[in-house]
């Protein structure tokens, strides 16, 4: 039995109603939880890019590659593993704005793991970070200390570090 | 019955006219070459009824009795015709019931279009009457769907729905549309879909993988095809004959590609599977090279997958991609249709004869004549068997009806024991087993092929499942023949009882009706058949009506479908008794 890996995924699609129902379809049949999913523009003209994290086997991932790309506007899709990708998560901390002037560690803590701090009002301050997953973790422990009124974390964003030359396989599609 | 009258052009229209969508959905479908459809109005599909009216002489609708029977009808036309199939529904429950048909057409790669009605646009998402999410609902079990809101998307829907539904390995295909869209006014002009930018239907066919898989069957010393459903599809059949012929390699087929050579063909070793044929199941685990054609090693062909041909390089010819690797690991996988992958592999093969391979099937085939043919077709024990009434409509058929088949023990049988001499001629629900498939599906095969004899087989379970569709045969008068194998019970789930749950027959004995009561009620000649004696007789009373006829036979209440692999063994374990 192989092991389970963190996968991210990237496909490529139309930009249709209803996509993401039939992607996210095809984890849930197969009982797959998915860790976290994005949905956006791609660098094409109405092409849109999903990206997904999935802890699955190479076997599993291989077969779920060839039923997403089964869906008849999914253009491709691709896995790949951490070290063949640039990515970043992105969140937001809502923290009591006492907090910031009571507990100067806070300030230490935002500096050090170069978060930003969005607004600040009477009730609370907000502060955002992006990075990849362990900055994230690392900076939510370190927070949760205080009390955090609110947090809240993006899905994946992913580049690869490999050139995917879905241009060229758009054309190939066309020709 | 005057579907064969209609003829349709298949082409664009080049001007455009102002319509409304209801009469751009008519004249899409006309534009794609239906001349028939199934279905059931309501109020979310009326104005497209409405226009349907106008053209009756044009496209041909037949009321069924419940959506289901209309998805299966279509399924059935689809089946025997190779077209897309085309069904119509209201929005909601008519939707809703429409879904069996789809899933099964989906698992079985049947082209169909569903048209259903939907309530009006600014209704949608607030639980209006009669209003499901059935974009949503039918997701899983569609090739591709699409809600239509506007008019003006009819056109291009359309056409994208035939193209879909019908390339590539076929499925089926749901278009929901909107009331207001359908009343709405606009400019119509119709194109035929060419392509879709995402969509790549065939895979191209890679040299490379072909010229290895014919080495590896010229060097074989031991090869068995198991062919599918995939050969028909791909209207692959002379091919695939030239391939086995040339290569001398015998040759099993999965429950739908039966026909698409003739039973009667020396190498046609028979069917693989749970309840197949014992020598290419117990040979699955001998051979050297198994060659799979068109067929997705579902696991009622393979049983257990950790014992299954695990000593056999495994050859796939496959369109769809996401079979490959799915199932069974495969050695060379060739990617491509069927007809253009075994035309371009006929040059690449040596002639061959595999005669001592050859003389272990035969060698099989005895022991389970033996033990299983015999009593089925030439049973000494007074009860009627299902398989001697299968032998018995093939001798007067002369091996060229098609059969088509509901769900349990009597398509297996009949699967097993049915002649065919004619490729499309085994109509049955495969992948999804859906029981009260046959009526419908019978229907719309003897439409779509009035010049062939069309005879349904069920079981008295599955009958009753669609039995409602008696009003459709009878209002549309069409001349199919109704065979109901009446054991008195749900005959397959009793013979698990009986073999894994120690005879505890729970909810499984049926308590019947007067059926030829029931069919002379919708004024379809019948008769009951409870003797050895009576039945050559019967069905040559059956075939010689020229109108719908149905016949009921009384089998033995607790006669078993052997071979049989129970689930979870290997296909080698394969039981005779």
């Amino acid at each position: 039995m192989s092991e389970n890996k963190q996968y991210t995924v990237s496909i490529y699609t139309e930009n249709n109603i209803g996509l993401l129902n039939r992607i996210s379809a095809i984890f849930q049949r197969r009982h797959m939880n998915v860790e976290s999913l994005n949905t956006s523009p791609s660098e094409i003209d109405g092409v849109s890019r999903f990206t997904l994290v999935i802890n699955i086997t190479e076997s599993q991932m291989k077969k779920i590659i060839g039923q997403i790309e089964k869906q008849v506007e999914v253009i491709k899709a691709f896995y790949h593993t951490e070290d063949e990708i640039i990515y970043q998560e992105s969140c937001l901390f809502k923290i009591k704005s006492e907090l910031l002037f009571d507990e100067r560690q806070i300030q230490n803590i935002i500096k050090e793991s170069n978060a930003r701090i969005v607004t600040v009002n009477k009730e609370f301050f907000a502060i955002e970070k992006s990075g990849r997953k362990e900055e994230i973790d690392l900076l939510y422990r370190e927070l949760s200390v205080f009390g955090i009124m609110q947090f809240t974390r993006s899905g994946r964003i992913a580049v690869t570090k490999d050139e995917m030359k879905i241009s060229t396989m758009l054309k190939a599609f066309q020709d | 019955m005057d579907t064969k009258t209609i003829q349709n052009n298949t082409k664009d229209t080049e001007t455009t006219e102002r319509i409304s969508g209801s009469e751009a959905v008519i004249k899409c479908l006309l534009a794609e070459g239906v001349d028939i459809l199934y279905g059931y109005p309501g109020g979310a599909i009326m104005p497209v009824y409405d226009e349907l009216y106008k053209y009756q002489d044009k496209i041909h609708h037949v009321l069924s009795r419940h959506e289901q029977g209309a998805a299966h009808a279509a399924q059935g036309y689809a089946r025997i015709s190779g077209k897309v199939g085309v069904a119509m529904a209201t929005s909601g429950p008519g939707a809703t019931n429409l879904i069996t048909g789809i899933a099964d057409a989906q698992i079985d790669s049947t082209p169909l279009v569903c048209i259903t009605g939907q309530v009006g646009s600014h209704l949608l998402g607030s639980d209006a009457f009669q209003e499901t999410d059935i974009v949503g609902i039918s997701t899983p079990v569609t090739k591709w769907n699409h809600q239509i809101t506007k008019a003006s998307e009819i056109p291009e829907v359309f056409a994208k729905a035939f193209y879909i539904a019908k390339s590539g390995r076929p499925g089926p295909v749901l278009i929901d549309i909107t009331k207001d869209a359908q009343i709405e006014l606009f400019d119509f002009k119709y194109k035929k879909c060419k392509g879709v930018r995402s969509y790549k239907p065939v895979p191209d066919t890679d040299e490379n993988s072909l010229k290895a898989a014919a080495e590896l069957i010229n060097n074989a010393k031991k090869p068995l095809i198991v062919w599918g459903q995939g050969i028909i599809l791909g209207k692959a059949e002379e091919e695939f004959k030239a391939v086995i012929e040339k290569a001398g390699i015998p040759s099993a087929w999965t429950i739908l590609g039966a026909s698409a050579i003739p039973t009667s063909h020396p190498l046609n070793v028979g069917m693989v599977g749970m309840h197949g044929n014992y020598a290419p199941n117990v040979l699955t685990n001998e051979c050297d090279v198994l060659i799979a054609i068109g067929m997705r090693f579902d696991d009622r062909v393979t049983g257990n997958l950790e014992t299954y041909a695990k000593q056999a390089k495994i050859v796939h010819f496959e369109i769809d991609p996401a079979e490959v690797d799915k199932n069974v690991k495969t050695d060379i996988a060739v990617l491509g249709d069927a007809k253009t992958s075994l035309t371009e592999l006929l040059p690449l093969l040596h002639p061959n004869s595999h005669t001592d391979w050859h003389q272990k099937f035969k060698d099989l085939y005895k022991i389970e004549y033996e033990k299983v043919i015999k009593n089925d077709l030439h049973p000494t024990k007074e009860g009627l068997t299902m398989g001697e009434v299968l032998k018995e409509i093939n001798i007067q058929t002369k091996g060229e009806a098609a059969i088509v088949s509901d769900v349990g023990q009597h398509q297996m049988i009949a699967c097993r024991y049915a002649e065919f001499n004619t490729t499309k001629s085994n109509i049955t629900s495969g992948g999804l087993g859906t029981m009260g498939f046959a009526l419908p599906a019978a229907i719309g095969a003897k439409m779509a092929a009035p010049e062939r004899e069309v005879i349904m087989i069920a079981g008295d379970g599955g009958y009753q499942m669609n039995i409602q569709e008696l009003g459709t045969i009878f209002q549309q008068k069409v001349p199919v023949k109704i065979v109901v194998l009446n054991n008195e019970f749900l005959g397959m789930v009793r013979q698990w009882q009986q073999l894994f749950f120690e005879k505890r027959y729970a909810s499984t004995e049926m308590v019947n009706p007067d059926f030829v009561a029931i069919a002379k009620g919708y004024h379809i000649e019948a008769q009951k058949v409870s003797e050895r004696k009576d039945l050559k007789a019967a069905i040559k009373e059956m075939i010689d009506c020229k109108g719908p006829y149905f016949l009921e036979v009384r089998v033995e209440k607790e006669d078993n479908v052997f071979p049989m692999i129970p689930t979870g063994a290997s296909v080698s374990d394969i039981r005779l008794e």
